[in-house]
């Protein structure tokens, strides 16, 4: 394996690893936000006492995994530069202003109120106090925009010109108006809305399960994570639903890989399984529902949809001969049945814990065993959440940002597979190994503490 | 003034911040070294508010590097690429540790922890030096602004000096922070001991970089950059001076004005290069040639103009909110 593969692997490896906790950052911070607005209002003082327990214990929750984002992703601001040089250079001039912005009006902001959320419990007034986390949340969820602006720019440029080999930026305004910000910060939003808020209830479920004491407080807290959660998850659906229209003309090779949709077709039909021959640009067996791939990009069931033998002779007369279509289109195949599978059975069991919790309350003493296995379901947003950036990273290739750069020409050639092979498996082990410390440290912390009015 | 100009000057006050800031905080980590747990817990706690703040301007210095100067960023950290690697290690570890070490209280995870906080603090204030150092010395970067070294080219002598010279200034100024944030008077008295020290270590290795540098790099030959590193060594003396007669706030505020002045005093002698290249003076990166268009230049100027006062603003109210001494039993929280 070459310097490029190995980059191309690393940057996959790492950037994926970091977006396990920027959601649950992105949607926690916001619950925690409103835990604490929950408490500052409420009355009597044992219910105070139980809340403000309640709004720490998620918050330590959201403080452990909200560490394990913040040192991954110093490694992301400084990978461009490291292992990918000549894009940084050719992107500069775009690509750096939002990434300096967000350093500038989001990371500041954040790791200063978190500084103050933290430490500040006894020092600023209850309202100052909650006013802090919810600029975090604010802070979080700006920086989200920042690098989702970047990222857009890769897989949709505009407002730029291209200037002695390099791209320059011409319009600011409509680099941060991107059609393709619009669909891909909604879907990361509610992303981070459905996996802050499944984490709430997975963990609510557990406690209700394992400990009485507590059971009264998590109960409660379940009601309003499930209708957080259904939020983010009918909000995750329909701007899916809005960005796959989108990429219709915004980037329809990515659409057509994706369904692994070869040829034109009109009505286009929906593969739901495939067995995908790349290099023959053909799937050798399918099951298909008729019109359904129509109707999802244009709400008719007839509809040209265009496949990606055609837009790879579309490809070759804009760029030149070469080979456009992204290398593993069985991998991002597959990866939007997995995320649309997960989030698929995300909506039913929130409903299900959702029916639980509001209507059958007496009965759940007859369903703990039942919520004491609901940790064994935790990984599914995350995995909703890796596919989904896998479609998105792969069906940019081969470019690395469409139309103008290729990714093999990105890579910094000073760079050796051997150098790369050390951070690959440097940054792989001690990713693994704090990931099994911070669960463990995790899982400790839920186990040992108690809801309850005692002081 | 064009703005190229202007931007070098916002980098350099980037990195004045971050060294001044993260400076303490990688001081306070290696302060740590030998120290028992309910002393090394205060330490913890001294700067557990602040050290995330204080990180984000090293983040802005290299956001804003790749923003004004999109190929100083590609260059420098290709070129430091194995360096950098070692240096992320080590910040990540030390980030989770200030999470993590008061989750449970074993004492070996409270141990290891710490652990990683002094490794996470040592490494990258070693590396700055040794970064910092390299860019004025020179790189062999070619024509095309790739580095074409290998790296171990990055640890000469003149450079780990620099580096150690780097540890020894942090670890003065960790400890000048610690004696006005900790509030046990024994422990206080025990670290300025040391603290005094470390100073006259700092002293003797300034002046041995200085020597090496002088030898090795064009740092002296501006004038303006003899009187800044002239100011930074008084300030340097009187630090020690503070400490010395127990004065805290005089030692912390003049380890201050040293590191300041000497990171002044670095990139005045840098300028108008950014990166020095070692083949041909031709191909040294500087803020004309490495730089982003007059119009993104522009934009940034802007949005630093508004969020740059904002950001001081709200991390000065932060540390007036935790401006209080920190007792033995304050860090039963954390």
């Amino acid at each position: 394996m070459d310097a490029l593969i190995l980059s191309r692997l690393q940057f996959a490896i790492t950037t994926i690893y970091h977006f396990l906790f920027v959601p649950v950052t992105l949607g926690l911070s916001i619950f925690v936000a409103l835990l604490e607005t929950w408490y500052i209002n409420s009355g009597s003082y044992e219910e105070r006492i139980k809340l403000k327990k309640l709004v720490k214990f998620f918050g330590t929750i959201f403080l452990i995994n909200f560490a394990m984002g913040v040192v991954t992703g110093i490694v992301q601001e400084f990978h461009f530069g490291m292992n990918w040089s000549e894009y940084a250079r050719f992107m500069g001039d775009i690509f750096g202003a939002p990434l300096a912005l967000e350093a500038l009006t989001a990371f500041f902001i954040e790791s200063t109120f978190i500084g103050l959320w933290i430490f500040g419990w006894d020092k600023l007034s209850e309202k100052l106090h909650c006013l802090c986390i919810w600029i975090v949340a604010f802070g979080s969820n700006l920086s989200a925009f920042w690098i989702l602006v970047a990222n857009s720019f890769m897989q949709h440029p505009v407002g730029y010109a291209i200037e002695d080999g390099r791209a320059v930026m011409t319009d600011f305004v409509e680099l941060v108006t991107n059609p393709y910000v619009v669909g891909e910060y909604s879907h990361a939003f509610f992303a981070g809305i459905t996996t802050g808020g499944f984490l709430v209830i997975v963990v609510s479920a557990w406690k209700i399960a394992t400990d009485e004491a507590s059971r009264e407080m998590f109960i409660r807290t379940m009601r309003r994570a499930v209708l957080y959660t259904m939020l983010g998850v009918l909000g995750v659906m329909g701007s899916g639903h809005m960005h796959a229209q989108y990429l219709a003309e915004g980037n329809p090779m990515k659409l057509a890989s994706f369904e692994a949709l070869w040829e034109t077709e009109n009505p286009a039909p929906f593969a739901v399984v495939a067995d995908i021959n790349q290099e023959m640009g053909r799937n050798d067996s399918e099951i298909l529902i008729p019109g359904m791939f129509s109707f999802m990009v244009h709400n008719s069931f007839c509809g040209e949809v265009k496949g990606i033998n055609d837009l790879q002779r579309e490809a070759v007369e804009k760029y030149g001969s070469g080979y456009y279509i992204p290398n593993d289109v069985r991998g991002m195949f597959w990866s939007f049945r997995a995320m649309v599978g997960s989030g698929g059975a995300l909506l039913l069991i929130v409903f299900v814990m959702g029916c639980l919790v509001f209507f059958c309350r007496n009965k759940i003493r007859d369903h703990l065993c039942c919520l004491k296995l609901m940790p064994i379901l935790l990984p599914l947003p995350f995995i909703a959440n890796s596919a989904g950036w896998y479609i998105a990273e792969a069906g940019r290739q081969p470019w690395i940002v469409v139309g103008l750069q290729k990714t093999a020409v990105a890579v910094s050639p000073n760079l050796s597979a051997g150098e790369v092979w050390i951070t690959l498996i440097g940054f792989t082990a001690i990713y693994l190994f704090l990931a099994v410390l911070a669960v463990f440290a995790a899982v400790m912390f839920i186990r040992r503490t108690k809801i309850t009015s005692e002081e | 003034m064009d703005l190229n100009i202007v931007w070098f000057i916002l980098i350099t006050v980037l990195f004045t911040g971050f060294f001044i800031l993260e400076g303490f905080d990688y001081g306070v980590g290696m302060m740590m070294i030998g120290r028992p747990v309910h002393e090394r817990s205060q330490f913890v706690r001294a700067i557990g508010p602040v050290w995330d703040g204080n990180e984000v301007w090293m983040i802005t210095a290299g956001g804003a590097t790749f923003a004004a100067f999109p190929h100083v960023y590609a260059t420098m950290f290709s070129s430091f690429y194995l360096a950098l690697f070692l240096m992320l290690l080590a910040l990540i570890l030390r980030g989770v540790a200030f999470e993590l070490r008061g989750k449970l209280k074993y004492s070996d995870w409270i141990s290891f922890w710490d652990f990683g906080i002094m490794f996470g603090s040592f490494i990258p204030a070693f590396l700055w030096g040794v970064a910092v150092v390299n860019l004025l010395r020179g790189l062999p970067i070619n024509f095309e602004m790739h580095f074409v070294g290998h790296f171990f080219d990055l640890l000469n002598p003149c450079a780990i000096i620099g580096g150690i010279f780097f540890v020894l200034l942090f670890a003065f100024h960790g400890a000048n922070f610690l004696a006005i944030k900790i509030a046990d008077i024994p422990l206080i008295q025990d670290l300025q001991r040391k603290s005094l020290r470390l100073g006259l270590f700092t002293l003797l290795f300034y002046v041995l970089f200085a020597a090496f540098a002088a030898f090795e790099t064009d740092i002296l030959a501006k004038l303006s950059t003899v009187i800044f590193l002239g100011i930074s060594i008084a300030a340097l003396i009187a630090s020690c001076a503070g400490t010395y007669s127990g004065n805290g706030f005089k030692a912390f505020l003049s380890s201050t004005l040293a590191i300041a002045f000497l990171t002044i005093g670095f990139f005045n002698a840098l300028f108008p290069r950014i990166i020095v290249s070692s083949i041909s003076p031709d191909f040294s990166l500087n803020i004309y040639n490495s730089a982003s268009t007059p119009h993104t230049l522009t934009l940034m100027t802007f949005a630093a103009a508004i969020f740059v006062p904002i950001v001081l603003i709200y991390q000065a109210w932060s540390y007036k909110i935790f401006k209080e001494r920190v007792s033995p039993a304050d860090v039963n929280y954390h």
